[in-house]
């Protein structure tokens, strides 16, 4: 892979994590936490991977993506406006009354989103739905799915694990966004998730680990998983939360809070610095 | 078509029917055997999903196929579809507006010996609370061949309540006309109104014929479709015979007759009483047994109707 489409995906991912520090700031609450862990991710899956059309988003033959951690909807607004579905500046009227971006994805009112999520767990099983579908009816899209790590103490994932395996859903590849903080600290000490790699290993899925910041890593481990026939494949992306605001990062605090004004500016001078950086290489 | 029959039963031979006119797919959480779900699997091998004992799974993977553009059926219990998974349904289903059907079985103290667990006596209460979801309890075979194409066909989520018990077939399948949201007058009377659904609409009509006996003349109504439900029907009998009955087997909370109540106080109040379920959970024992001991009989139904004359 060439450092070039490296370094656009870490453009990219930095422009997405600006749209959605914009979007927490300016509703003053909302999730940058999650939203910043799972940027690159984001950033790989719509500027690299996934076919699909913004203007063209209700296309029956393309890839699906379902937030399954719906509360990170900052993060694919920021993905969504990057890609064209919207205006970007839409962004700053995320959660006010008058605007179509609502708390969490709602498929009804924002172009691009595939599927309604919010309440942990569902996400998946209905990302199962569509994989299964492709299946039926012999379509070759493909769904990826987003999961939080916090996410995997929802007993429904563990029923939606086992449904993609039985039914051998090897078009569906769904992240873990590993981050290891929940609302109440970590994620080990509030009810461990632990180890999750066993875990989907043991419920029959392709396993792949790797650093969810590592855009080449994020690459590979999703054409692996393109590769593996019969069986569903989770990539277990071990990330920071908050990536990208040295502030946010690792502090579970952030996880549903809105920074104040000079706490955005310093974020977003951070982020410009890196943005800089980036466009001179 | 045999004198009795169970509106699960003919839930199932009707998916079987139009699993040939229209692309459907049908989900189940293992009790394809007694939501009769298995009657479409036998024609449809390939087009029916068994998701096993999980039905929180099953509504949002149903939710999922919906987004695809397909028609999808998800059946399990009453108690598990609308109880159990009510947040996927609300969440994943109805704040979408996906176009899922809900085939609950097994619906109402008819249920029998199972018991209060799996005696399901809040589920339309809990469905149709939920905005935009269309809430079907039929009476008979031939109204819910016709409530099953009819949810087909409307764009949207649809809760269809099913009995476990064997019924009567009331209606003729060569002339019975079904219409979302609109009543169905069984019969006229003058003196008061009783509005029913499910099998509680063949106790309406017994109830009308013990009351014919004593010179009392009331009108039946069928109310199958409770949410969008048919003011109109009801209003109109409210004018024209100034009492109101309801039959539902359902807890008298949030079912048909709340339903009902909803419409007559901001429209037409006149003297109203409710047969059903009276707050309580149910138990185990014959479903006829069952139907006696909770009051949900004709006879029940006539003596409301007697005292609600007299508060005219």
């Amino acid at each position: 892979m060439s450092n070039e489409k490296i370094n656009q995906l870490a453009i990219t991912a930095t422009k997405i994590r600006k749209h959605a520090l914009d979007a927490v700031y300016h509703a003053a609450s909302g999730h940058p936490g999650g939203s910043l862990s799972i940027a690159d991710i984001l950033s790989v899956l719509y500027f690299d991977v996934m076919n699909v059309d913004a203007n063209n988003p209700h296309d029956e033959n393309r890839d699906r993506f379902v937030l399954s951690k719906g509360h990170c909807s900052p993060g694919l607004y920021g993905a969504l406006a990057e890609k064209g579905y919207f205006p970007k500046e839409d962004v700053k009227n995320f959660r006010k009354i008058d605007s179509y971006l609502q708390g969490h994805p709602d498929m009804k009112g924002v172009p691009g989103v595939d599927m309604s999520t919010g309440s942990l767990g569902q996400g998946i099983s209905a990302a199962n739905g569509m994989a299964l579908t492709a299946k039926l009816y012999e379509k070759d899209f493909r769904v990826y799915a987003v999961l939080g790590d916090g996410e995997l103490q929802e007993g429904q994932v563990w029923e939606a694990a086992m449904f993609a395996a039985h039914y051998k859903l090897d078009n569906l590849i769904a992240f873990v966004d590993f981050n290891g903080l929940q609302i109440d600290g970590d994620i080990a000490k509030v009810m461990s998730p632990l180890p999750i790699d066993e875990k989907f290993k043991a419920f029959g899925w392709n396993v792949i680990v790797i650093d969810g910041h590592n855009y080449q890593q994020i690459m590979d481990a999703i054409a692996s998983a393109k590769e593996t026939k019969g069986k569903p494949s989770l990539i277990m992306a071990k990330t920071v939360k908050g990536k990208g605001v040295s502030f946010m990062e690792n502090e579970a605090g952030w996880h549903g809070s809105a920074p104040n004004k000079e706490q955005y500016e310093q974020a977003i001078s951070e982020l410009d610095a890196l943005l800089s950086k980036l466009e001179v290489e | 078509m045999a004198d009795k029959i169970a509106t699960r039963e003919a839930y199932g031979m009707a998916l079987a029917e139009f699993g040939d006119k229209y692309d459907i797919v049908v989900l189940d959480a293992d009790l394809s055997k007694s939501t009769k779900t298995e009657t479409y699997k036998k024609k449809f091998p390939n087009k029916f999903i068994n998701m096993g004992i999980a039905e929180g799974n099953m509504m949002s993977t149903a939710a999922g196929i919906a987004t695809c553009g397909k028609v999808v059926f998800a059946s399990s219990f009453a108690m598990f579809a609308a109880g159990r998974a009510f947040e996927q349904i609300r969440n994943s289903i109805g704040y979408p507006g996906l176009n899922v059907k809900i085939g609950a079985t097994h619906a109402g103290l008819s249920v029998g010996e199972d018991g209060a667990s799996h005696q399901c006596i809040e589920d339309i209460s809990i469905m149709r609370t939920i905005p935009g979801m269309v809430v079907i309890s039929p009476a008979d075979a031939v109204e819910t061949r016709c409530a099953v194409e009819a949810a087909i066909k409307h764009k949207g989520p649809v809760y269809l309540r099913l009995g476990r018990l064997s019924v009567p077939v009331l209606y003729d399948a060569a002339t019975y006309q079904f219409e979302l949201g609109k009543g169905i007058q069984i019969s006229d009377g003058t003196d008061a109104t009783i509005i029913a659904n499910g099998l509680m609409v063949h106790e309406a009509v017994a109830a009308k014929q013990l009351l014919d006996k004593e010179g009392i003349s009331v009108r039946v109504i069928d109310i199958h479709t409770i949410k969008p439900i048919d003011k109109d029907i009801i209003i109109k009998a409210a004018k024209e015979t100034g009492a109101i009955v309801t039959a539902e087997e359902h807890n008298v909370i949030g079912g048909l007759g709340s339903a009902v109540a909803e419409v007559l106080v901001e429209n037409c109040p006149v003297p109203m009483k409710r047969v059903g379920v009276e707050d309580k959970f149910g138990k185990s024992g014959k479903p006829e047994a069952l139907l006696r001991e909770y009051g949900l009989t004709a006879e029940n139904i006539a003596g409301k109707v007697k005292e609600i004359i007299k508060m005219k």
